[in-house]
C-alpha cells in the first residue's frame, strides 16, 4: 500500500488543464509562416527542395495537407520559411490548409463549412471509430495519447469506441492502401448517419509521401464530404483535440 | 575468415562489390545455407532476389553472431518456371523469405510447407491472389469453431486479420493474415527523387520505430557512399535509439496494465512515456524522433541544453518507473494474468528465427548491438538483457529491465559525447553511391533487428531496396504463443509482443 501511495504522490497531477494554450517545446513544428516578400526564385527553390510536393513553385505557399513537417525549407531558407509552434492547424475546408506568403494570423476553422447537425448532435458527446488504412502507427499512437492521462479528451465527451455501430463518425489515418480500401468503406457504411469523416495526418489528407504509389487507392475518401482535416506527421494530440472541439463548437 | 563460397562484410562497413560475391550452383548454395543455419550462432538477416538479365539473382545475408561477420551468399536462377528445392524444409526460419520471393516473383519452391501470401503487394506475381481469398488453414470438426477478428480491431491500432480455431474457449490454432498496410514503400525508395525523400520515407516505414528504421537507412547510404559518420553523430544516434526504446517500452507497460485492468500501473506509465517522448520532442521537435536521423549529418545536433534535459528527465523516469514496475510485477492479480501465459519455448524461438525481444525473452541472446555493433555501440560493451520463461511476464519484465539498462547506456553515451569533438555536420542528401555493389545495414530497434539491404547498378543508382522489420519473424511467435491458451488471453499476448503491421506490410 505504501508503494502505491508513493507512486501516486510522484505521479501528482498530470492532466493538461488548458488544452487550448498548452506550451509545447520551442522546436515543435506547427503552423508555418512564409515571408510576404518571397521572390519567384525563392519559391521555385523551395518547391524543388520539398520531396512531399507541399510547396507551390509559383507562389511559395505551403500546403499543410501535403507537408511532412520535415522543415527542410525553413532550414535551407530561414529568412523565408519559419515554423511556429502553433499546434491549432486543423481545418474544415481543404483549401484552408494552404498557408500563403504573408499569412501570419492563426488558422481558425471556417464555421460555414460545418454541417448544421454536427454542432447540435455532437457538441457534448462525440464517439469516434478509428480506422488505420496504411498508417505508420505514429498517428494512431498520437490518437491513443489524446485519450491518455495527460490530454484526456474524454473530459469533453470525446472518445474512441470499439465498433462503428457505436460511433458518430470515423477517423482515418494513413494514405489508404488498396488492401484496406474495402474494409474502410464497410466500416463507414456500418456507422449510423449522420456521421463524420475526419482525416488525421498528412498521409490521410493527401496520400503524403505515398501519393504516387500504385499500392494506394483513394477513391472512397475523394468521393466523400470530409468534415475535418487534421495535419501533421504525425498529428499532435493537441492538434486533434483542438480541431474536434472547434468542429463541434466546444469553447 | 574468407571463403570462396561467400563474401564477408561487417555491419555498416563498406559494401560488397558484385564481382566479389561468389555465385554458387543451387545445390551448393542450399548445402551451405542449411549447414550454417543448423548452428544457432547463425541466423538469416535477409533472403531475397531481384531481376537480373534473363533470370533472378538471389542474395542471402547470414549473420554470424559469434564473430560479428555478415556473410553474403548468392545464386542465379533462370526465369523458366522450374521450382527450387526449399530451404524451409530443413530450416523453418526461412519460411517467410521463400514465401515473400514466391509472392513477389512467382518463383516456386518444392516441399515448402505452404507458400502463403505475406502481404499482397501491388506488384505481386499473381494478381488473382487477393485479400479476400487468403488460404486459411482449416480444421474439419463438428466440435471446433472459428473466430475471425479484424482487420479493424477494437482499439486504436493498425489493421490485420486474426483467425482462431477454438475448442470451446481454448485456442488450437491462430493464423495471422497481414497486408492491409501495404503502401509499396520498398519501390518508392528506388524511385525517390533524392536523399531527403528517402530519409522521410525511412522514418515512415514504421512510425513507432522512426529512429531505428531511419538509422538503418542512413547507415546503409553512408556505407554505399563510403562515408564514416563523425563520433559525435554516432553517439547522438545511439542516444536517440535508446530514447525510442525507453519511450515505447514504458508505453507498452502501460498497455499491458490496461489490458488486465490495473489502472494505477497504466496511468503512471502513460505519464512517464509522455515525459520521455516529450524529451525527444524537446531535442528535435517531434515526439517520435522524425526529422532527427539523416544521412551524413543531423539537422538537430545534440546541444548541452538538450543533453542536460535528457539526463534530468531520465533520472526521474528511471526512479519512478522502477517503483511502478516493482508494484506491477509483485501484484498477484497482475501476475495471475501474465505468468505462464503465452509461452514461446526456446526451441520454438530458434526454429522460427525469432529476433530481438521475442528471442531474448526465451533465453536466445539475439541483440545486434552486442553481436554486430554499429555506430558508437562498437566502442561500448552491451550486455543483452535476458529472460528465460518466454511468457507474457518475461516480455513485461524484459521491458522493465531494458529501460533501466538503456538509461545507463544513455548516461555513458552523454558522458562520452561531452568529451568528444562536436563534428556533427549537416545532412547530405546527394551522396554518390559506389556502383555495382550490395550493402547491408542492421540496427537493433526496440522490437529487434531491423535490416536494410540495397543494391546499386553500374551507374551507382539504387535498383533494389529491401527492408526487414523484426515483426516479419516474430508474428509467428505470437501465433505459437496463443496455442492452448484461453482466447481471452489473446489481447495480453498480442500487447506483450506489440508487433508492427506496417513494418511487415511495407
Amino acid at each position: 500500500m505504501l508503494k502505491e501511495i508513493k507512486i501516486l504522490s510522484d505521479h501528482g497531477k498530470q492532466y493538461v488543464p488548458d488544452l487550448r494554450n498548452q506550451p509545447v517545446s520551442a522546436l515543435f513544428r506547427g503552423r508555418p509562416v512564409i515571408t510576404a516578400d518571397i521572390t519567384a526564385a525563392e519559391a521555385r527553390k523551395a518547391a524543388a527542395l520539398c520531396p512531399a510536393g507541399a510547396i507551390d513553385s509559383s507562389s511559395g505557399a505551403v500546403d499543410l495537407g501535403r507537408c511532412a513537417f520535415c522543415c527542410e525549407c525553413a532550414l535551407a531558407m530561414p529568412e523565408v520559411y519559419r515554423f511556429t509552434n502553433d499546434y491549432r492547424i486543423s481545418a474544415t475546408r481543404r483549401e484552408d490548409l494552404i498557408i500563403k506568403p504573408g499569412q501570419s494570423e492563426p488558422l481558425r476553422i471556417d464555421e460555414s463549412a460545418v454541417r448544421k447537425e454536427v454542432r447540435r448532435l455532437f457538441r457534448r458527446s462525440l464517439k469516434l471509430r478509428q480506422v488505420s488504412a496504411g498508417g505508420d502507427n505514429s498517428c494512431e499512437m498520437e490518437l491513443s495519447a489524446a485519450g491518455n492521462v495527460n490530454f484526456d479528451m474524454g473530459r469533453y465527451g470525446i472518445e474512441f469506441v470499439a465498433s462503428p455501430r457505436h460511433a458518430d463518425g470515423i477517423v482515418i489515418t494513413g494514405p489508404v492502401s488498396e488492401n484496406m480500401s474495402a474494409a474502410l468503406e464497410i466500416c463507414y457504411e456500418a456507422t449510423p448517419a449522420p456521421r463524420l469523416i475526419i482525416l488525421v495526418g498528412t498521409d490521410a489528407i493527401s496520400g503524403g509521401l505515398f501519393a504516387g504509389s500504385p499500392a494506394i487507392k483513394r477513391d472512397f475518401i475523394e468521393s466523400q464530404h470530409i468534415d475535418l482535416y487534421v495535419p501533421g506527421n504525425p498529428a499532435h494530440p493537441l492538434t486533434f483535440i483542438n480541431g474536434v472541439m472547434d468542429l463541434t463548437g466546444r469553447k | 575468415m574468407s571463403s570462396n563460397r561467400y563474401k564477408v562484410v561487417r555491419n555498416g562497413s563498406s559494401p560488397a562489390g558484385f564481382s566479389e560475391i561468389p555465385v554458387l550452383g543451387y545445390e551448393l548454395f542450399h548445402e551451405e545455407v542449411t549447414s550454417m543455419l543448423a548452428d544457432e550462432r547463425y541466423h538469416c538477416l535477409n533472403y531475397s532476389c531481384f531481376r537480373s538479365g534473363e533470370g533472378f539473382r538471389f542474395i542471402c545475408v547470414i549473420a554470424d553472431d559469434g564473430s560479428g561477420e555478415i556473410r553474403i551468399l548468392s545464386h542465379i536462377k533462370k526465369d523458366d518456371g522450374t521450382p527450387l528445392r526449399s530451404l524451409t524444409a530443413s530450416c523453418y526460419a526461412m519460411h517467410i523469405f521463400e514465401r515473400e520471393i514466391y509472392e513477389n516473383h512467382g518463383v516456386l519452391f518444392d516441399d515448402h510447407p505452404w507458400l502463403k501470401p505475406v502481404r499482397y503487394p501491388h506488384d505481386r506475381a499473381d494478381r488473382l491472389s487477393v485479400m479476400d481469398n487468403y488460404p486459411f488453414y482449416e480444421m474439419d470438426s463438428e466440435e471446433l469453431h472459428e473466430v475471425g477478428v479484424g482487420p479493424i480491431h477494437a482499439g486504436v491500432i493498425e489493421p490485420g486479420h486474426f483467425r482462431f480455431i477454438c475448442n470451446g474457449e481454448r485456442v488450437l490454432h491462430l493464423e495471422i493474415q497481414l497486408g492491409y498496410q501495404h503502401r509499396g514503400i520498398e519501390k518508392l525508395f528506388v524511385s525517390a527523387g533524392d536523399g531527403l525523400h528517402r530519409a522521410l520515407l525511412s522514418e515512415n516505414i514504421a512510425g513507432d520505430s522512426a529512429v531505428a528504421h531511419g538509422l538503418a537507412h542512413a547507415q546503409l547510404l553512408e556505407s554505399l557512399a563510403g562515408l564514416e559518420p563523425p563520433v559525435s553523430l554516432q553517439i547522438e544516434r545511439c542516444i536517440a535509439l535508446e530514447l525510442e526504446r525507453i519511450g515505447v517500452h514504458i508505453g507498452d507497460t502501460a498497455a499491458l496494465c490496461g489490458d488486465v485492468a490495473y489502472q494505477l500501473g497504466q496511468v503512471a506509465c502513460e505519464a512517464l512515456r509522455t515525459m520521455v517522448i516529450n524529451t525527444t520532442q524537446f531535442w528535435c521537435g517531434n515526439r517520435f524522433g522524425k526529422g532527427l536521423i539523416r544521412p551524413g549529418g543531423s539537422n538537430f545536433p545534440l546541444t548541452e541544453e538538450s543533453a542536460a534535459e535528457i539526463l534530468r528527465v531520465l533520472e526521474e523516469v528511471d526512479r519512478r518507473y522502477a517503483n511502478v514496475t516493482d508494484c506491477i510485477y509483485s501484484l498477484p492479480s497482475v501476475l495471475g494474468r501474465f505468468e505462464d501465459i503465452g509461452i514461446v519455448t526456446r526451441k520454438q524461438a530458434t526454429s522460427i528465427g525469432a529476433v530481438g525481444m521475442a528471442a531474448r525473452t526465451c533465453g536466445v541472446p539475439r541483440d545486434i548491438r552486442a553481436t554486430h555493433p554499429f555506430q558508437y555501440y562498437r566502442k561500448m560493451e552491451i550486455n543483452p538483457v535476458m529472460q528465460e520463461t518466454g511468457d507474457v511476464l518475461a516480455r513485461g519484465m524484459l521491458r522493465a529491465l531494458e529501460v533501466r539498462e538503456s538509461v545507463k547506456i544513455i548516461r555513458r553515451l552523454i558522458e562520452n559525447w561531452r568529451n568528444c569533438a562536436k563534428e556533427t555536420g549537416r545532412p547530405q542528401y546527394d551522396l554518390r553511391f559506389r556502383p555495382d555493389c550490395l550493402a547491408v545495414s542492421v540496427t537493433e530497434g526496440w522490437r529487434g533487428e531491423i535490416c536494410h539491404v540495397a543494391v546499386t547498378d553500374n551507374d551507382g543508382k539504387l535498383v533494389m531496396y529491401k527492408i526487414k522489420d523484426p515483426s516479419m519473424h516474430n508474428w509467428m511467435a505470437l501465433a505459437l504463443a496463443v496455442r492452448n491458451q484461453e482466447i481471452s488471453d489473446f489481447p495480453v499476448c498480442n500487447k506483450s509482443f506489440n508487433l508492427s503491421y506496417c513494418g511487415n506490410d511495407l
